[in-house]
């Protein structure tokens, strides 16, 4: 100890000895105390994300029934899809659903927020009241519009019957068309609040001086919309749009509870038809594959909100 | 503001009316599920009777639902599911969020760019793949396949919008504890953490609403009664064959509804603050 310390005395002399390596200070250092705090994190997330993706490839190119061992049969699956016509009408349902959802989502959360942006009597307990479909359960709403368009006891069908509108009602979730349109309002119905509201928080944020020197300029109310609102809002709506058609075309829920992807495949979306391939079907190869091939568009949009963003902070 | 010429009439048009569309379409299938609930079977089924209204309300539904099936054992397991998978993903969050937000570090742009990545990744891209592997680590019917799965959708969203929060701080009170002498883990612990309670009630909130929703990874992971969730096993056991039981299927649904409508009526400004900050800034 005692000659320890006199050999660093004999060299004190020099300018900024460098201390004896402690793990207290290395840990101390910017650089290695944020990757020790980063580290377990990103394992787990590499664990349980990225090697689950990655294995999701890998078992797109087997033949594998469940339990089975797979059987290495290279793009095999996404040949046998592209000539599989399913497959095509579950591609093209799952675009008219997200482009559809995703138009009225818009234009009704619009409509929304600049209805909430106004002054009114219990302002706020309206607005929250107007965020619960987004918030319970989709799940269990989604049960409840089950019952709503029940093919017997369909609500909407009392009235219909009542106004004598039609007689019997329309088959709801039955008419290969009519499901698609049932299932496009009942996402709109679940999605509509969070356009609203962030679409109301966009709209917050825009300075009321604004409105009132084009007022005073003599701007009608549209003209108003139309060369303030639109424009300030615009980086918003982009984003909560990407967004909203991530989430959309990768949807399970509402399809399972509701049409399970019938009637004859007509409501099926890729998440769906690989959930019915994989799990019901027991292929787990073909059906990684068809989950796979969700992701060139929607890699395509994701690259579109990076490059989108990246463009407005500069 | 800007002064209104125009009357009632006006006002009618541009806010009363589709103020009174918009509650309708929003707030009619919670009004639906309360009355279905309450109705006798011969008031559910019966095409004649006015459907909008109860003529002789019971609880029936309610106690066959509590008496018969494992409504209870689901509630328990969604609630102890979600609460364990939201603190794990605030743990998680925060150590991805503080560097993040508050250091330098080499490295940390790739970090942030791969959560924005997980985050958009949807879940039925892994769905397949997460059955195989929780099928060969014999997770399968246990609550820990889902609380091991769930934070990989809430751990990105959290650090997300923690580090947003984290990022309005101002520096000074760390930068004075620093220089007293407080270790980088002491400073954050115990002066940077307590100033960010509000972002960790809105991650918090935000997590425990996505994994009481959750439905793809319970429905294949779950199958046994005993291990279910709320919506699982509302879907699963209470469509017996074909038969449905809708007055217990809509008190289920109610009911499944109510914790996430209570927790989300104390914290409502911090969930509109976080949904916005969430949805904007990420």
């Amino acid at each position: 100890m005692s000659a320890h310390s006199q050999a660093l005395g004999s060299t004190s002399l020099r300018p900024r000895p460098r201390p004896a390596f402690s793990f207290r200070r290395w840990t101390e250092r910017e650089g290695v105390f944020s990757w020790l705090m980063v580290i377990p994190p990103a394992l787990f997330l590499v664990a349980l994300v990225g090697y689950p993706f990655v294995y999701g490839i890998w078992l797109s190119l087997e033949e594998r029934p469940v339990a089975k061992p797979g059987v290495f049969i290279g793009l095999s699956n996404f040949i046998s899809l592209v000539h599989d016509p399913v497959f095509w009408q579950v591609a093209q349902n799952t675009f008219v659903y997200t482009i559809s959802a995703t138009v009225l989502k818009m234009i009704g959360g619009l409509g929304l927020a600049l209805v909430l942006n106004q002054d009114f009597k219990f302002k706020n307990i309206i607005r929250a009241v107007m965020l619960l479909p987004f918030i319970v359960p989709t799940v269990l709403s989604t049960i409840a519009w089950m019952w709503i368009l029940d093919p017997s006891f369909s609500v909407v069908n009392w009235f219909l019957v009542r106004w004598g509108i039609a007689n019997p009602g329309p088959s709801w979730l039955g008419n290969p068309k009519l499901a698609m349109f049932s299932l496009i309002m009942v996402n709109t119905w679940r999605g509509l609040p969070f356009y609203a509201i962030t679409l109301l928080a966009g709209l917050q944020t825009i300075s009321p001086e604004l409105y009132e020197a084009a007022t005073i300029d003599g701007a009608s109310t549209f003209a108003r919309f139309r060369y303030i609102t639109a424009p300030l809002l615009k980086p918003v709506v982009f984003i909560v749009t990407m967004f909203s058609v991530i989430f959309t075309f990768s949807d399970f829920q509402l399809v399972y509870v509701l049409t399970r992807g019938g009637p004859a495949n007509a409501t099926h979306l890729f998440a769906t038809y690989a959930f019915d391939v994989a799990m019901s079907g027991g292929q787990f190869g073909l059906g990684a594959a068809i989950a796979l091939s969700m992701l060139p568009p929607l890699a395509l949009l994701i690259a579109g909100m990076a490059w989108y963003m990246r463009s407005e902070k500069t | 503001m800007i002064v209104e010429k125009k009357g009632w009439r006006a006002r009618g048009l541009k806010l009363w009316l589709p103020l009174g569309f918009f509650m309708i379409f929003n707030l009619f299938p919670f009004y639906w599920m309360a009355v279905t609930s309450v109705k006798p079977n011969s008031e559910l089924y019966s095409r004649k009777i006015m459907p909008l209204i109860v003529y002789h309300p019971t609880l029936e539904h309610y106690v066959n639902l509590l008496s018969e099936t494992d409504f209870l054992t689901w509630t328990y397991n969604t609630m102890l599911v979600a609460v364990v998978s939201t603190a794990i993903s605030l743990v998680f969050g925060v150590m991805l969020a503080y560097p993040l937000a508050r250091m330098r570090f080499a490295g940390a742009a790739l970090i942030s760019f791969a959560i924005a990545a997980t985050y958009l990744v949807p879940q039925p891209l892994l769905f397949i793949p997460l059955a195989d592997i929780i099928n060969r680590l014999g997770l399968g019917d246990t609550l820990t396949s889902v609380i091991l799965t769930y934070p990989t959708l809430l751990v990105p969203f959290c650090a997300w919008l923690l580090m947003g929060y984290f990022k309005s701080v101002p520096h000074e009170l760390e930068d004075a504890a620093r220089i007293d002498g407080a270790t980088r883990l002491q400073t954050m612990f115990r002066i940077f953490l307590p100033l960010c309670t509000p972002g960790f009630i809105s991650a918090g909130i935000f997590a425990f609403t996505l994994a009481q929703n959750e439905f793809l990874y319970a429905l294949i992971f779950l199958t046994k009664t005993d291990v279910r969730t709320v919506p699982v096993g509302a879907i699963a056991e209470l469509v017996r064959g074909d038969v449905f039981y809708w007055g217990q299927l809509m008190a289920a649904a109610l009911l499944g509804c109510i914790p996430v409508a209570i927790i989300y009526s104390f914290f409502v400004e911090h969930y509109v603050a976080g949904l916005t900050s969430g949805g904007v800034k990420a």
